[in-house]
């Protein structure tokens, strides 16, 4: 098992510079798993890892040792690709030995371990059949044992289960998450699903257009985003945003007035910030508590039942919306008047800059 | 893909060894094509410059443009450029209008098609020499031929074609061993036309002709750049049909480039003189590579 | 009444697809058809399309010329021409395919253009260069001729079919430590299989029909079929029988070849126009 380690990795195509400035350690055996909008990046740092791509500058150490120039091949990683890239003219059995076979290892010495991984991922029935013979999840799985048998000292993923249906997909998260703490091996798992990022990370990277918004541990980055591309990045549904003015801050919090006149004391910091300086509040649907009188009272315009819980989207009177997740069984209607409670400890402050006020107390869970 | 084949590629040290290994596998064909294409242009630059004929070895020397002077002046090279444009265009014409009709007609269902289509195909393995000869003697031979004799059961006088229109019947009979080419392209390109596509201008209402023009031909614009690519490739150098057919007469009325050159470097042994046509033929088939790599190679990538 | 109108369309369809079929491929059969007659029957107006058939227009040929050394020749010569030429364009095409620079369609396109240059236009300076490298007239000459007009085509058809292969299943293949010859021939060549057969059979095709080259370049000793049928062609032009016993004596492997893998050659004749 290993450790990677990127310092300032860029990379350039033509002129456009597409990975600036990137660094992070990964320790052994963790989870890594960078998340970001489509395009920022994630494919093309991973291929950078894994030796694809070239670095155009920075250094990556595996284990460390300087592994820019190695090829990828000799990196001692394994990857699994999006489209699973199986070899279409070879069998289940040979899309494993491959490898095995390249390295020189003898013919029992593969027999046995392909077995043996094969019985771990329950493809026993399969190794005599081609990759077109199988389903979606029978792929995915040969390709996650096509890097398993080669013992990989760390495991590269790139939008492995996006092709997979829905319950497929949950399936296979847990499996794989299984297989990592079987396993223990350093893993970096790009992916667009928020839920696998929160569920199988140890640690994740959050990207925007080639630079690191944020890295941290899932909870982390639901409680404590550190700005507002994070904030509004993690979680689902999405924080909710509003504008308001800073009024003064002490040691305990910070006291923003809202559009409608209320005043909220906010456990944050606020070094440095002048009174009357324009900030955005933030807070997430799950902690907007719904009242039936009170300030801050709009009018509900949607509501979304998804069973365990209902979705209500408040219009307030300044027109912004605002998004309550709350019980399932809720008594409202479109169009009745409703108020909100704003609890101060779940709402998080934005600078003009988008960078969060840092919080008085860290959530015991994102420590 | 036009992205993808334009990045150059970055410079980092995997990157160079990426290029270097790129550059050494195509180099082999690169150079070969190189050579293959420079050495013997030069050569024959220099005999068009020079004044060389087998036959009277008196003549030598330095000739300058003289060799030049005389081709373009001569009225026999203005008509062999007109035939050798002709002759492409024709081809091209009949083969592709005659291509599309066939791809769309043999892309129907009815009895016997795999084998009708294997017949629609065969000319293209007939070498040009036996598609010449077989056309010349057994089809249209004026006493002979097949065709002859048809046209003497129906009452009408057989007609000499090579010797009363000699262009057009060389066109025709070229015409008849590129068309299969442009069936076999073009039908797969109808072929690979969605049913799902077919099927949803068929809700529309879209008729056969309305489903012909605004759904098959517009998808077979590729396939039709890929034919007229290869086919003038081909076209620009005809040369055994006319040489076993007409041998380039009466007169010239059916000499292209090609074979006019060949006629005065081989029967006449001007070296110079064929040499300064060869320098001749090759500028204007790279004016015709240009437009043709201009408007076709748009259509060939992506 | 709609059932009606269908059946008769595909009763048209049918006649006019058999119609120009054998109308297309009549010149074939009626050569295959007079081979089998006698002199005077081939002649005979109105050509007659049941007669007694006859060997003997075959029998002259074969005394007449020694069909196996032409025959020899051409198959030598496309082989060899083609098998070359597949050995170049492998690695080029490989290049251009998945280590594309900005020059890539440039070479590409370079490469096609050397093809439309004249043959006849450089035939001198070819000739004096066989002639004094002494290659004139022999099967490695004229193949080496053939290998380099067709080298262009075999690089875009090839280059066209490895475009179509996914390039994280070779990426793959790298990420399983496979060197770059490993992974062209252990990964992309199995899978661009089908496309490699039928630009090898395209150019043994072109390699076989080839005319102007084998007629200029060769005379007795590497003569091909082509030349073996010139050879029959103008003195005894009317001689319609040995004509035509000639020509189906060229064309015959080819022709049958071609029937035989005529679905692998049309996967292969897209260029990548279809997709
Ligand atoms: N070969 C290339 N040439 C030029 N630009 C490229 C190339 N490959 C990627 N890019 C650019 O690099 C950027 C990052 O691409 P990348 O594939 O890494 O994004 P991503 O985060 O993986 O997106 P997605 O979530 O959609 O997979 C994109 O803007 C893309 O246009
Ligand atoms: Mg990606």
């Amino acid at each position: 098992m290993a450790t990677v380690e990127l310092k300032n990795l860029r990379k350039t195509y033509l002129t456009e510079e597409i990975i600036k400035g990137i660094s992070l350690s990964i320790e052994e055996h963790e989870f890594v798993v960078f998340v970001g909008p489509s395009g920022c990046g994630k494919s093309t740092l991973l291929r950078m890892i894994a030796g694809l791509e070239d670095i155009t500058s920075g250094d990556l150490l595996i284990d460390g040792q300087r592994v820019n120039d190695v090829e990828p091949g000799k990196r001692g990683l394994a990857m699994v690709f999006q489209s699973y890239a199986l070899y279409p003219h070879m069998n289940v059995y040979k899309n494993m030995e491959f490898g095995l076979k390249l390295s020189g290892m003898p013919e029992a010495e593969r027999r046995a371990k392909i077995e043996n991984v094969a019985r771990t991922l329950q493809l026993e029935p399969y190794l005599n059949h081609k990759p077109g013979q199988l389903s979606g999840g029978q792929r995915q799985r040969v390709a996650i044992g096509r890097a398993i048998v080669r013992n990989p000292k760390v495991f590269l993923f790139d939008e492995p289960l996006s092709n997979l249906d829905a319950a497929l997909r949950g399936q296979m998260r847990v499996e794989l998450s299984a297989l990592h703490r079987k396993l223990g091996a350093t893993t970096i798992y790009v992916t667009h699903d928020q839920v696998e990022a929160m569920t199988m990370a140890d640690k994740i990277v959050v990207l925007q257009k080639g630079v690191v918004e944020q890295i941290g541990s899932p909870l982390e980055l639901y409680h404590h985003p550190r700005n507002l591309f994070v904030a509004r990045f993690i979680g689902s549904p999405p924080m909710n945003f509003f504008s308001a003015i800073f009024q003064g801050g002490d040691a305990a919090g910070s006291s923003v007035q809202l559009r409608d006149g209320s005043t909220l004391y906010v456990p944050v910091t606020s070094p440095g910030l002048l009174p009357g300086t324009k900030v955005t509040v933030g807070i997430r649907p799950e902690h907007v508590e719904l009242a039936s009188s009170g300030p801050n009272s709009g009018v509900v315009e949607v509501i979304e039942r998804l069973g365990a819980i209902t979705l209500v989207h408040v219009r307030m009177p300044d027109g912004e919306i605002i998004v309550v997740q709350t019980d399932g069984a809720v008594l409202t209607d479109v169009n009745s008047p409703i108020s909100l409670t704003l609890p101060p400890r779940n709402c998080h402050l934005f600078a003009p800059d988008g960078l969060a006020f840092e919080a008085c107390h860290r959530h015991p869970l994102a420590a | 893909m036009q992205a993808v084949l334009e990045h150059s590629p970055p410079a980092g040290a995997t990157a160079r060894t990426t290029k270097r290994t790129g550059f050494l596998l195509l180099s082999p064909s690169v150079l070969i094509l190189l050579v293959w294409s420079i050495v013997p242009l030069i050569m024959t630059l220099w005999y068009s410059l020079q004044n060389y004929n087998l036959v009277d070895p008196t003549l030598h020397g330095f000739a300058g443009i003289d060799n030049y002077w005389y081709l373009l002046t001569d009225p026999d090279f203005l008509h062999a450029l007109l035939n050798t444009l002709v002759l492409v265009a024709g081809v091209l014409v009949i083969s592709i209008g005659g291509a599309t009709l066939l791809a769309v007609l043999y892309d129907q269902e009815f009895f016997g098609r795999g084998i009708a289509r294997i017949m629609v195909i065969s000319p293209f393995f007939i070498m040009p020499t036996v598609s010449a000869l077989l056309w010349k003697n057994l089809m249209l031979h004026p006493i002979y031929g097949v065709y002859s004799a048809m046209m003497r059961a129906v009452g009408l006088t057989p007609i000499d074609w090579l010797a009363r229109f000699p262009l057009m019947t060389v066109m025709m009979i070229v015409a008849w061993e590129w068309l299969p080419f442009a069936v076999l392209i073009l039908l797969t390109a109808v072929q690979s036309l969605d049913g799902e596509q077919r099927e949803a201008a068929r809700m529309d209402g879209a008729g056969p002709i309305a489903r012909f023009r605004y759904i098959i031909l517009p998808h077979l614009g590729r396939a039709i750049s890929v034919v007229v690519m290869i086919e003038t490739i081909y076209l620009l150098t005809i040369f055994a049909e006319i040489s076993v057919t007409t041998a380039g007469g009466p007169g010239v009325a059916s000499t292209n480039l090609a074979y006019l050159i060949y006629s005065r470097a081989l029967l006449q042994f001007d070296v110079g003189g064929a040499s300064a046509g060869g320098v001749v033929a090759i500028v204007i088939a790279n004016i015709v590579a240009i437009f043709l790599v201009r408007a076709v190679a748009r259509n060939l990538e992506a | 009444m709609a059932l009606k109108a269908k059946t008769s369309t595909r009763i048209g369809v049918t006649i006019l697809g058999w119609g120009i079929a054998l109308w297309l491929f009549f010149p074939i059969f009626w050569m295959i058809l007079t081979s089998f007659k006698s002199e005077v029957q081939a002649i005979s107006t109105p050509p007659k399309l049941f007669f007694m058939p006859t060997l003997s227009s075959y029998a002259e040929v074969f005394e007449r010329a020694n069909y196996w050394h032409f025959a020899l020749n051409t198959v030598t010569v496309s082989v060899a021409a083609t098998a070359i030429a597949i050995a170049l364009a492998v690695p080029a095409a490989y290049s251009m395919a998945f280590m594309p620079s900005k020059r890539t369609r440039g070479t590409l396109l370079w490469m096609l253009s050397t093809r439309m240059l004249p043959p006849v236009g450089v035939l001198v300076p070819i000739y004096i260069l066989a002639r004094n490298t002494h290659l004139l007239d022999t099967c490695t000459g004229l193949a080496i001729v053939d290998m380099l007009t067709n080298l262009p085509i075999i690089v875009w058809m090839l280059y066209t079919f490895f475009r179509e292969v996914p390039a994280p299943i070779l990426e793959a293949g790298r990420m399983d430590g496979a060197t770059r010859w490993q992974e062209m021939t252990m990964v992309l060549l199995p899978l661009a299989l089908p496309g490699i057969a039928s630009t090898a059979l395209l150019s043994l095709i072109l390699c076989w029909n080839e005319a102007f080259w084998s007629l200029n370049l060769t005379s007795s000793h590497a003569a091909p079929l082509t030349a073996f049928i010139a050879s029959f062609s103008s003195p005894e032009g009317l001689f319609f029988g040995k004509l035509s016993a000639a020509s189906t004596l060229a064309v015959a492997p080819i022709l049958v070849f071609g029937w035989i893998s005529q679905k692998q050659l049309v996967r292969g004749l897209t260029f990548g126009a279809v997709k």
